[in-house]
Order: C-alpha cells, then structure tokens, then sequence
C-alpha cells in the first residue's frame, strides 16, 4: 500500500512538473471570485451580458474574435440575450458577401450565422493601426495565456506609472503584469467609460471582471454543459465500479474457496 | 427518413455481435456457478444492465456528432428579397447547397396551372396546394429523377425541361412527362412580409 | 499452452473454425491460464489496449471535421469545439486520452522493469513492446502538430531540424521531411497522413506483442515460473476480465477528471495562439510525456551529440533483457535492485521535470548528472547488481504464500534449481 502511495504521489508529480516553472518574478495576479471555476462552476448571465457590451464598446475597435457567431450571444450557456436582441445586434454590422450575379462584392446587414465582423480586413492593417502591434483575436484568448481570465483581468487594472528611472520605448506602456512589463496597448478602461444596460456601476474592475468572464465564455462556451455532463459522467463511472467491485469479489470468493 | 432507421440497423447488428462475443465469455462463467451453486446472480445482472447503458450513451456522441453541426444548422434558413423580381420572371437561389426556383408567375400561368385535370398527371396535385400566393411559385429546382438542375421556360409544356434524361415539368413545376417519378418538391417557406420569403 | 482442442458445438460453428479458427481463438482467449496472484499492476495492458481503440475511434471521429491546412487547421479545431456535436468532448477525451495513454505505459513499462517481466523468455514481448513505444512517441508528437498552436509549430520546427545534425545528409533529409523551406503546409498535411497510419502499425504490433505473450503466459509478482493451466492460474475469463474491467473503470474516472474539470491543464496555454513563423514563444517545450528525452537531448552540448544520446537512452531499453544478468526476476526478492528501481523512477521524473525548465544553470547541471546516472543504471548497475546481489529466496509455488507465514527454508529453492526451471 505504502509503495502505490510512493508511485502515485511520484507520477503525480511527473504529470504535473510541466506546470512548475522557474521562479521567474512575476507580479501574482490580483485576487478575485470567479464563478465558473470549480466543479460546479457556472456562469453568471450578468456578468457575461456587461462583459459582452465592455467587448463590443470598448475592445472590438481593434480586437477581432471571429470565431464567435452572432448567433452565440442567444445560445444555452453564454449571455443568452433575446434572439430578437441578437438579430439587432448582428444587422447593426456591415457583413461583406458576394460575388452577386453582377460579379461585384457587396455589404449587407449583418445575420445570425454569421461570425463577428473583423474591426481590419486583414491582419496587416491591424499591424499598421497599432503602432505595429497586432491587437490578438480574442476568440480563445482566455485559454491562451496562463491563467487566462486572472491575467486579463489584472493587466486592465495593472497600467501605473513605471519605477523611477525606467527607459520607456516610443508608443509603448508600462504595466505591471504584462510579461516584460512594456505594452502597446494603451489604458482603455476609465471608471464609468461604458453605461451598463442593467444599472451596475461600471468601475474599471467591475468592467474588467465582466469583460474577462465574458472572454472565457468566449474561449469556453460550452463549460457549463461541460461541467454538467461531467458530474453525471463521473458519478455514474462511481457507482458503476462500486458493482464491478462487488461482483469481482464474489466472483474470486470461488478461487479462493476452491483451495 | 430513412437514414435513421439504417442507422438503428447497424447499431442493432453491432449489439448483437457484442452479445454474442459477450455470451461466450459469460458461458463459461454460467457452468461454474451450476459447480459451486452460487445464489441468483442479481449483482451481475444489474452491473451488465448499468454498463450496457453507459456504453449506449459513450456511443452517442460518437454517432451524433455526424449529425449536421450548429454551424450547418444556422444556415438552414435561407431570407430571399423578392421585391425586384418583375412578373414573369424567376430568380434561383441557393438554400442548404441546393437551387431553389422562385418564380413570379403571369395570370395565365396561374388559370392554366389552376385548371389542369387531375387525371393528367403522373402525380396528382392541385395547384393551389403547391403554393401560399398563387403569384409566388416556390419550389426546389432539383429533377426527381436523378437530381439534376431542369431548365426554366424549356419543355412541351413550357414549364421546366431536364436536360438529363428528358423529364418535362409544367407551370406548376408537375411531372408531365419523363422519367421522373414526382412533382418538383416545395420546401418549407413563409412570407416574412410582402416583399421577403424565408425558406426552411 | 497445454488446452484441450476446441470444438464447436453447433455444425455451423465447425465448418467455419475448421477453415478459419477464429471460434477456437475466442475461447483460447477465455480460458487462458493466467496466474492467480496477478496485482493491478497487471491491469494495464488491457487499460493501454482500451485507450489505443479509443483513441482511433475518436480520432478517425475527428479526423470527419478537421481540416490539414495551414490556413484552416487551427479554424477548423475551433469548429469542432464550437459547432460539431459534441465536438468539445471528441476532442478534449482524445487530447486528454492521449496523456492518459502514456501513463498508462509508463506504469506499464515500470511494472516490467520491477518484476523482470522483460527477462528470458519474454525478450521478444519486451521488444515489440519498445517498438510499440517508439512509434506511440512519434504518433503523438504527429499529433500534437496538427492544431497547428504555437507549440505545435515550433516542437515540429525543432524536432525535424534535429536531423539537419546528421553529416553531409542532414539538411537534404530535412528539406525532404518538410517539403519545403520551412515547417508550413506540406509538412502538415503529410503528419496527418502518418498520423492517420501509425496507430494502426501500433495495432497490429499489439497483437503481435499479445501473441507472444501467450506462448510462455504471464509473468507474476513473484516471479517464478508457473504450469497453465494448473492450481496455480484462472481462466482469463471471468476472473481476469472483471478485474481489468475494474481498473479501467477506475482509469476512466481519472480520465474523465481531467477531460470534464481540467481539460487544458496538462497542455501548453501557447498552443492556443494561432502558429506564426515570425514570433518564437519564450519556452519551448513538448507535452510532459516527451520531456525526459528532451531533458536529455538538451544535456548534452553539441545538436548531433545530442541526438546521438537521446536516441541511445531509447535503445538502450532494447537490450535490456541482456544487460540485467540476475537469475531472479522479480525485485520482490531483490532488495538492493528494488532500491535501484526507485532511484531510477526518480531519475526519470527529475529528467521530466528538467526538460520543463530552460537549459541553463542549475537545470542544466541537474539534467547532465541525471542524464548520466539513467545511462549508468542500465550499463552499471544491472549488470553488476545480476552478479553481486544476495537474493531472498524464492517460494515453491504462488499458492505457497496464501498459506500464510513466511515461506521457511525446506520450501526454499537454491540458485541452482531456479536456473534448471528458467532454462526450461
């Protein structure tokens, strides 16, 4: 018993050792609740519906996510907006379609399957806007990064004056989590920037909470059904092998009986 | 339709297989308990019972996801501007990867469609069942025959004519004449307002 | 394998097992002899054949809505996430399935290395078994290539620029293997291929490898040799059965933690950034289960040396059965050895834990001695330790112990008498 316990705790930490990294000195991220962490993690519709406006008023300038659909914004398990909202929200932008039988290309109002509109038509004009920067597509961002919503959430907050004596390049910022500390992305979260449709006041960290919950929904829309589906999956995995275990050992109760 | 039921076939031959292959393992296991005169199994069925449910449900996924995804299913509906098609005139557009006709219909079209003996046609359908506005004929542009795309305004009967195999379609999209077992489908269509139609 | 011939009952059943025996097959498979005293540890070649179907079933699943482009490919895995029906699942249990399967063969391999399970006459068992490890290693590194992340991009970049070390050849091999310049489209869609292929190399080295384990039976914890059938073994069916199926059971529940609560946990967060050839990520590391080799292959400080020696500590394993020269198999009787095995799993998880870290100061110095001992252990100590060690000695038979007490000297073996037995 005591040598499975030694192998166990040894495998363990093999499976785990690519996560401990060298004690680079980073700034640890600041503290918060999220919902949807945990086993039973879900969540928040509010959350996700401010998180989706701070996205589309504040970050969608110059970060694309296209590989959300507009369709999304009504479906289980993210905001769930009304598909009457969400038809509104997608024919408020310019979709460009075609060849049409003229052979021109041509926009039209925005529909529900269609994917997020691209504030540049290509990554080079992204480039090219933003100091050269590419603002990163935001569509799996919270997975991209280490603890991904944590780190969104900070780096919105973390923008202060550098330490005395720092050399800052041209067009670039200081902030405390960025890897590096040195960030083209200017401050764009100001208290009160964004009127909240629900009545929440919109100071800076509750619009970074909101806009960071709202990307991992973005990154991870099907975590609630996931959650749930595991819970079943696991508990009937349990009581399955609790009835393998008893009619094992009756079976063997034969073997040793027989001696 | 009947691809489900193919489906439920194959995984009905598979399940038997497995019982079978099952069955002989467990057969040497049903003598030794005639040996030893082990009580009533109740244990080792409900275990069975519980695994071939859970494999029952880890196999669904694995069939479903060939089901059509969510990306296919958003654009299974199809919204169609019919405001500047003139009388007399057709448009075809594209609904779920197949050709659909909408055609704006003349009056005589209409009365000569609507006045067609029934006993005329291979497949018997009034007029009026084929269309919500008798000016408005929409229907799939796909030949019943062998799938292919018949051509407008072609054909004896001056409706549609299928160049493959020679099926001829009346005003009402009918089957006149030719191979072709049944009238040009209508799909599922409504009128949003009077100027758009959404297809499915 | 002593079994009585098999004759079906029904005359259908004859017809057909007299042209192809397959019906006769079955039932060998039911009612092979397999020791009685078999710990969990032995569970794991069935767990491992569990997953290997799993993972061509939901891969060939996969492989219905991926696309092998270097345009489309990340794309396409966000469209199985996001739209396929439970696209999500498919692939989080075969990202995840894959880690979980070489766990399973890394307890699987270790299992062979504490209990002699790799000595005469199961050398041939052993071999296919590291060829079977070879080229799971390959299957996944494919694998991992074709989400086309950041780390899938450069691992591919750095793993298929080791072979520009080769003299003269190398950067020809190269430019072949990425038919191209550069990692980039071609060199995707052809991993794919291989991809698709190899595990059903695996498959059939798997049976191979089933096949010649059934000529001597298993090996046991105790070690000794056993006749089948006899009082000493069970049928496989059911008693064997039901115990593997309940460690799958288990198995499968530590799957499901990490497929339902910690999908992306054991994976690189940089693998979610789309591949881009102008930007290098910081770290550079391969999924946990390849990381002792790169520790060791970045131990060493010239790029050819390097790969030398990291395909050596591969190798070395082959010969394995001949550098072990002790006459006793299981460490269960091996004090001294069975302190070395440790070491050596600790070796290795320091080696893993190194290759996760960047090859410079501590690290670095760590990895070399680790890298070293590893190759002392199979070159130094099995060899001396199969001649200098005092055994414990051996009980008579595996029933022996189930009688309670210590087995005393009149039912002991000499060395003499375990050669004759294992010379059979």
């Amino acid at each position: 018993m005591i040598n499975k316990l030694k192998i166990f705790f040894v495998i363990l930490i093999f499976l785990f050792s690519s996560g401990l990294k060298a004690s680079e000195k980073k700034t640890p991220f600041i503290d918060t609740n999220w919902n949807f962490k945990g086993i039973f993690g879900k969540f928040d519709r509010g959350e996700l519906r401010r998180g989706y406006q701070v996205y589309s008023e504040v970050c969608s300038g110059c970060h694309s996510i296209s590989q959300l659909s507009y369709r999304n914004l009504y479906e289980k398990g993210g905001p769930e907006f009304s598909i009457e909202n969400v038809k509104q929200i997608a024919a408020s932008f310019d979709v460009l379609d075609g060849p049409n039988s003229d052979g021109e290309m041509f926009t039209r109002p925005g529909r529900l399957p269609d994917k997020f509109v691209d504030p540049y038509p290509n990554i080079e004009s992204a480039i090219a806007a933003n100091g050269g920067a590419y603002p990163p597509d935001m569509s799996v961002l919270a997975k991209a990064r280490k603890d991904g919503p944590a780190y969104i959430y900070s780096l919105l907050q973390g923008y202060v004056e550098p330490p005395k004596g720092y050399e800052l390049d041209e067009g670039v910022y200081y902030n405390k989590y960025m890897d590096g500390n040195q960030i083209k992305m200017p401050n764009v979260l100001f208290d009160d920037l964004v009127e909240y449709e629900d009545g929440t006041k919109a100071t800076t960290e509750q619009m970074a909470k909101d806009v960071s919950t709202f990307l991992m929904w973005a990154a991870e829309p099907n975590l609630e059904e996931r959650h749930k589906l595991g819970f079943r999956v696991i508990l009937y995995l349990v009581i399955l092998a609790l009835l393998v275990y008893f009619s094992m050992n009756r079976l063997w109760s034969r073997i040793e009986s027989k001696k | 339709m009947s691809s489900s039921y193919l489906i439920l076939t194959t995984i009905i031959i598979f399940l038997l297989i497995f019982l079978y292959i099952s069955w002989i393992f467990i057969s040497n296991e049903i003598e030794n308990k005639k040996e030893t005169g082990e009580r009533r199994d109740f244990l080792y069925t409900a275990s069975y019972a519980l695994g071939a449910v859970g494999l029952g449900a880890a196999v669904w996924p694995l069939v479903d996801q060939m089901n059509p995804d969510a990306s296919v299913k958003a654009l299974s509906t199809t919204e169609v501007d019919i405001s500047n098609i003139d009388v007399g005139k057709s448009i075809t557009v594209l609904w779920r990867g197949k050709p659909v006709f909408i055609r704006r219909r003349t009056q005589e079209e209409i009365i000569e469609s609507q006045n067609t003996k029934l006993t005329e046609l291979k497949d018997p359908q009034k007029d009026q069942d084929r269309v919500k506005k008798p000016e408005w004929l929409v229907m799939l542009g796909v030949c019943t025959h062998l799938g292919c795309v018949p051509l407008g305004g072609k054909g004896d009967y001056k409706g549609w004519f299928c160049p493959c195999h020679g099926s001829h379609y009346d005003k009402s999209g009918r089957i006149r004449k030719g191979p072709a077992p049944t009238n040009l489908p209508i799909p599922k269509y409504e009128f949003v307002d009077n100027n758009t139609i959404k297809i499915g | 394998m002593s079994e009585e011939k098999y004759i079906p009952k029904s005359k259908i059943g004859q017809w057909f097992d007299s042209r192809l025996p397959l019906l006769s097959l079955m039932h060998h498979l039911r009612d092979y002899p397999t020791p009685k005293n078999l710990n969990y540890w032995w569970t794991f070649g069935a767990i491992l054949t569990f997953c290997l179907i799993a993972q061509i079933i939901t891969g060939l699943v996969l492989a219905m809505h991926y696309v092998a482009h270097a345009d489309l490919a990340f794309e396409s895995v966000e469209h199985i996430m996001r739209n396929v029906n439970y696209g999500w699942l498919i692939r989080y249990f075969h990202a995840n399935g894959s880690s979980m399967f070489f766990l399973a063969v890394y307890i699987h391999i270790f299992r062979a290395l504490f209990y002699g399970s790799y000595k005469s006459p199961r050398e041939m068992i052993w071999i296919l078994g590291m060829l079977i490890y070879i080229l799971m290693m390959a299957t996944a590194f494919m694998g991992y290539v074709l989400p086309w992340g950041q780390m899938s991009f450069w691992a591919a970049t750095v793993i298929t620029n080791l072979f520009s070390a080769i003299p003269f050849i190398g950067e020809s091999i190269v430019t072949w293997l990425w038919g191209g310049y550069s990692v980039d489209s071609p060199m995707l869609t052809r991993f794919y291929s291989l991809h698709y292929l190899l595990p059903f190399l695996i498959f059939a080295l798997v049976i191979l490898h089933i096949w010649a384990l059934h000529i001597p039976g298993n090996n046991n914890p105790v070690g000794i040799d056993i006749k089948q059938p006899s009082k000493d073994t069970v049928p496989f069916s059911p008693y064997i059965a039901v115990k593997d199926l309940y460690a799958l059971i288990i198995f499968l529940i530590i799957t499901a933690g990490f497929v339902f609560f910690a999908p992306n946990i054991l994976s690189h967060p940089d693998n979610y950034i789309k591949a881009n050839p102008l930007v290098t990520p910081t770290h550079i590391v391969p999924e946990w289960y390849l990381l002792p080799f790169y520790a060791i292959l970045r131990a060493v400080p010239s790029k050819l040396g390097g790969v030398i020696v990291m395909f050596a500590s591969l190798f070395i394993l082959m010969f394995l059965p001949w550098l072990d020269t002790s006459k006793v198999r299981s460490a269960v009787f091996k004090p001294l050895s069975k302190l070395f095995f440790w070491v050596l799993v600790i070796d290795v998880v320091i080696l893993g834990y190194i290759g996760a870290n960047p090859p410079e100061g501590l690290y670095l110095l760590i990895g070399r001695v680790a890298t070293i001992y590893y190759f002392l252990h199979f070159i130094l100590v099995l060899p001396v330790l199969g001649y200098k060690e005092k055994t414990i000695p051996l009980p008579i038979s595996i029933s022996d112990p189930v009688l309670g007490g210590q087995p005393n000297i009149s039912t002991t073996r000499s060395r003499e008498d375990i050669k004759e037995k294992q010379h059979d």
